[in-house]
């Protein structure tokens, strides 16, 4: 850092002071529809964020358009609310620039996978030290009601009356295929679960991707009720837990086996098939984590929820800072003089 | 065998022959050693779009062209006097540039059949008589070279790429040139590869002594050197003095310079020499795109970064929303258009003048960003740093304008003192201190800046209308009013705060010629010479586009008729009238080429009559 930033920069990364959920709130009113699943995912995040000790003023978080992107306002933090789809870019030149900060990255279905879709994938690539929140609610609240990138093919709304015939993204695989190092999915309506997957997501070095199940219930209300609500969930949804084998059923009584590449629902009650034929998940195995995420729309399947990717890969604020270290070594701090007068100089007399 | 020397005021000069043939090294070799000679001089590359175009062809032609002289000189000149053709190709693209009675130094190896037959000869123009009404002067560069070297061993490929040194070699004696420059420079090139540094300077000589004992060169030239101001001079483009100046500017405000930007034509050199300057802790992120490019210095800026991004004219179309949202969230940042032909994909490698309306009006809702421009290679190094100043003080985005004429033409600079630039004094908002995010400064109206990191300042900003004071989301319609007028007039102050416009002859007269960019040479060299005649005609160049200065209307009041020669379909001239009503008349070139100088001459001469 340059000395004019030294001199007003709190240089404590980790924070004596104990926060509470409370101190992240902001003065402002928060503005969603009553009912909205944002209020969860704001709660769950305020909740959490005294966990990491960092000191408030070296937390920011960067938000495109929609109405996720209003999250910046409601945390007392930095908070830069930007423009429709390039939190992801504003945030990285943040990240460069000041890399002893904390930055979270707020962003929609549409905000980060349509219109933000090039910066999505090239900072994932690129592996800096952000953490991505995308609440996917399916939709387009802001605008109000048109179908989304990850809406389902066939859907009906304002802009596509006779239904989509868009196919959708599943973001989890786009993250992974984009060599996402942490990429994992959690719902607005799991609350501890949330919290847990927002804590690892802080914690894992690279960035983060999360994407949240959230529900808009003014204009896709229940598009996730299948796998929220306590009546299906345990038989649509499978936690994954690493180093466990596969399994769920509101008795524990089925598992994934893997049937060469293809994952298979079995029983663990018709005596054909035990714990140990299941497959084991492991967050570190890229393969392993490209099936779970192939199972996000096979209806045949439950829907993976939890952490399918957690590995390491240079950070990119990391290399830049070396390549600047090693040039200091190498030709000394820079000095202005010596560069004007790079090249043939003479003199005229 | 004593020889005539001539003492000649200027001379401009073109090497020319194909891609392959190291035309550009000669012509910068030839430009540093007459530089280092005392003489003013300014360049022209000029390449081909192709990377490595076939050999022989029309359009693989590169060529270089350097004027220079012993007294002032602002441009590369109109025509050449010296044409180097190294090929058949090389002289039927370039005989048009050459003046009536002009000397051609062919080099007879490059005018074979093949070579005639793709440059679309029917017959040798170096034997049939159609090139007499000039001095031709015809070498066989190939043979001669091959001969200077014959006991080396060397293969064919690396005589070949000797050749260049011979013609430089033969220039060099024709113009009393010292060889000393280019032995350094050869030295220095190839100093791991002493056969090459020995063939090479063998050459240089070969072709120098050629010259001096054939009969073929019966006159040589001398031009003497220039007045130019005292002190230590370097040869400078203008991407290069952008750099420069960029890096000069963070230095001065205590700041970490950041780049976010995409490869663009012409403007990726100043992205190639700052990534460099990481000793600096400059910072250079090349993004997925342009918008990026921008989105990140925005990032950056928050951060108190000084942030620029770099691009040309397409790239600020894709650009465009996220400079309002710097409009908005009054952050300090610097665009730089490094202008190309257009609309669209336009004429990428040439240059023209036609993004200034986009500059100073392109954005959604009442956004203004200040428009500076520079008018020399050496002058981008002064505008890129005056550019940070406004955006640091002013809060502001500021847009810098250069063109690929600029960008690649060089000319000798006289290297500022680091300690002669003044300091930019940038102020974050300490811990203790009191901060309200939309409070603003009295006297720039600039609004208050506190960085991530300083504790108790914790505030968000964003796109939405901001409440005056406080910058909470607003949607209170006399609050949106008041903001539009505030961030107008602080954009309008800034008119107090650039010195005054100062112009070159009488403050009255018949005929004011205004420019602006890149075109500063072209015009001074016209209304010197229409000044030397007598003619009533004075020279304004604007630096300041937006807001203007403060005497521009003071200035265009004391003349009768005005002039606006611009590489565009008159842009400029479109501000002037709707800013000061006044019947200015265009001059407009819109070829992708610079003004000749005679051009605007004839235009002058055309409106004062001959």
């Amino acid at each position: 850092m340059n000395t004019l930033i030294e001199e007003v920069v709190n240089k404590i990364q980790s924070s004596e002071k104990k926060y509470t959920a409370k101190d992240f709130s902001s003065d402002q009113d928060v503005r969603w529809c009553p009912g909205c699943g944002d209020y969860s995912i704001l709660a769950q995040v305020q909740r959490v964020m005294p966990d990491f000790n960092v000191p408030k003023e070296k937390i920011v978080f960067v938000s495109g358009i929609g109405c996720s992107s209003r999250f910046p306002y409601y945390m007392n933090t930095y908070g830069f609310h930007s423009i429709h789809g390039r939190a992801t870019a504003i945030a990285s030149g943040l990240k460069i620039a000041r890399p002893d900060l904390m930055v979270w990255i707020v962003t929609g279905d549409g905000d980060a996978l349509s219109i933000g879709g090039n910066h999505f994938i090239h900072l994932l690539r690129r592996n800096l030290d952000v953490n991505i929140l995308l609440f996917n609610n399916q939709i387009y609240g802001l605008t109000k009601g048109q179908y989304s990138p990850t809406s389902e093919f066939g859907k009906i709304t304002k802009s596509t009356p006779f239904g989509s015939v868009d196919n959708p993204f599943n973001p989890v695989a786009l993250a992974l295929g984009s060599s996402g190092t942490f990429v994992a999915r959690t719902l607005d309506r799991d609350p501890k679960h949330m919290q847990n997957i927002i804590k690892r997501a802080a914690e894992h070095k690279g960035t983060s991707f999360v994407e949240i199940y959230q529900n808009c219930n003014v204009f896709n209300d229940g598009a996730f009720f299948q796998f929220t609500e306590k009546e299906t969930k345990s038989e649509s949804v499978i936690f994954l837990e690493h180093g466990k084998p596969l399994i769920f059923g509101i008795n524990k009584d089925k598992g994934i086996r893997l049937d060469g590449f293809t994952p298979k629902v079995v029983s663990l009650t018709d005596g054909k098939y035990s714990e140990s034929d299941l497959m084991v998940h492991n967050e570190k195995d890229s393969t392993l984590a490209f099936i779970l995420a192939n199972m996000t729309y096979n209806e045949e399947l439950p829907r993976p929820v939890g952490v399918f990717q957690n590995i390491d890969r240079p950070i990119y604020e990391n290399e830049v800072e070396k390549q600047i270290q090693f040039s200091k070594n190498k030709l000394g701090k820079g000095e202005l003089e010596k560069i004007l007068n790079s090249g043939e100089t003479w003199e005229i007399a | 065998m004593s020889k005539e020397t001539k003492i000649l005021d200027s001379v401009i000069i073109r090497f020319a022959g194909d891609s392959g043939d190291g035309m550009q090294i000669a012509g910068s070799q030839f430009t540093l050693t007459t530089a280092a000679m005392g003489n003013d001089l300014s360049t022209f590359p000029d390449y081909p779009a192709e990377i490595r175009a076939p050999a022989g062809t029309l359009y693989g032609v590169s060529g270089f062209q350097v004027n220079f002289g012993s007294s002032e000189i602002n441009t590369p000149g109109d025509y050449c006097d010296v044409l180097i053709a190294m090929n058949a190709a090389a002289l039927k693209v370039n005989l048009r540039s050459l003046i009536a009675g002009g000397i051609i130094i062919a080099n007879t190896d490059g005018f074979n059949d093949k070579n005639l037959k793709l440059a679309g000869y029917a017959e040798n123009p170096l034997t049939n008589d159609s090139l007499k009404s000039y001095q031709l002067f015809s070498a066989d560069v190939t043979k001669l070279t091959t001969l200077a070297l014959q006991d080396l061993n060397l293969s064919i490929k690396i005589v070949e790429r000797t050749k260049n040194f011979f013609a430089l070699g033969m220039t060099y004696w024709m113009f009393n040139r010292s060889l000393d420059q280019t032995i350094r420079f050869i030295e220095d090139k190839f100093k791991k590869k002493p056969e090459i540094i020995n063939a090479n300077i063998r050459v240089l000589k070969a072709g120098w002594n050629f010259a001096e004992t054939t009969e073929i060169f019966a006159i040589r030239y001398d031009v003497k050197p220039a007045k130019l101001p005292k002190g230590k001079y370097r040869n400078i483009n203008g991407n290069t003095a952008t750099a420069l100046g960029f890096v000069a500017a963070a230095e001065k405000s205590k700041l970490e310079l950041f780049l976010g930007s995409y490869p663009i034509t012409p403007a990726s050199e100043i992205l190639h020499e700052l990534s460099y300057f990481k000793n600096f802790g400059v910072k250079t992120f090349q993004a997925e795109d342009e918008i990026a490019g921008i989105a990140s210095a925005i990032g950056a800026s928050f951060g108190g970064s000084l942030a620029i991004t770099t691009t040309s004219g397409p790239g600020v179309a894709l650009k465009t929303e996220a400079i309002g949202l710097a409009v908005m969230t009054e952050l300090p940042l610097v665009i730089i258009n490094v202008q190309r032909g257009g609309p669209s994909t336009g004429l990428p490698t040439k240059t023209e003048q036609a993004d200034l309306l986009q500059a100073v009006y392109g954005r959604n809702g009442e956004a203004p960003v200040p428009v500076i421009a520079a008018s020399t290679p050496g002058d981008c190094f002064y505008m890129a740093y005056e550019a940070s100043r406004i955006a640091l003080k002013y809060m502001t985005p500021v847009f810098l304008l250069t063109d690929g004429y600029l960008a690649n033409g060089s000319e000798p600079w006289l290297i500022p003192d680091p300690n002669s630039l003044k300091e930019i004094p940038v102020h974050f908002v300490k811990e203790n201190e009191n901060f309200i995010p939309y409070k603003r400064d009295d006297s720039t109206l600039a609004r208050q800046w506190a960085i991530p990191g300083t504790a108790g300042h914790e505030h968000r900003i964003g796109g939405i209308e901001k409440a005056d004071g406080s910058g909470n989301i607003s949607y209170d319609p006399e609050n949106h009013e008041k903001m539009i007028k505030l961030r107008a007039a602080k954009i309008d102050g800034i008119a107090n705060d650039i010195p005054l416009a100062e112009i070159d002859g009488a403050k009255q007269g018949d005929l004011l010629v205004i420019g602006w960019g890149g075109t500063y040479g072209a015009i001074k060299t016209a209304v010197d010479q229409k000044q030397a005649e007598g003619k009533s005609v004075s020279h304004l160049h604007l630096k300041y586009i937006f807001p203007f200065q403060k005497n521009i209307g003071e200035i265009l009041s004391g003349f009768k008729n005005i002039l606006v020669p611009e590489l565009n379909n008159g842009q400029l001239i479109k501000i002037l009238r709707s800013n000061f009503l006044v019947p200015a008349i265009g001059l407009n070139k819109i070829q992708g080429l610079p003004f000749k100088s005679s051009e605007i001459a004839n235009k002058i001469d055309e409106i004062l009559g001959a």
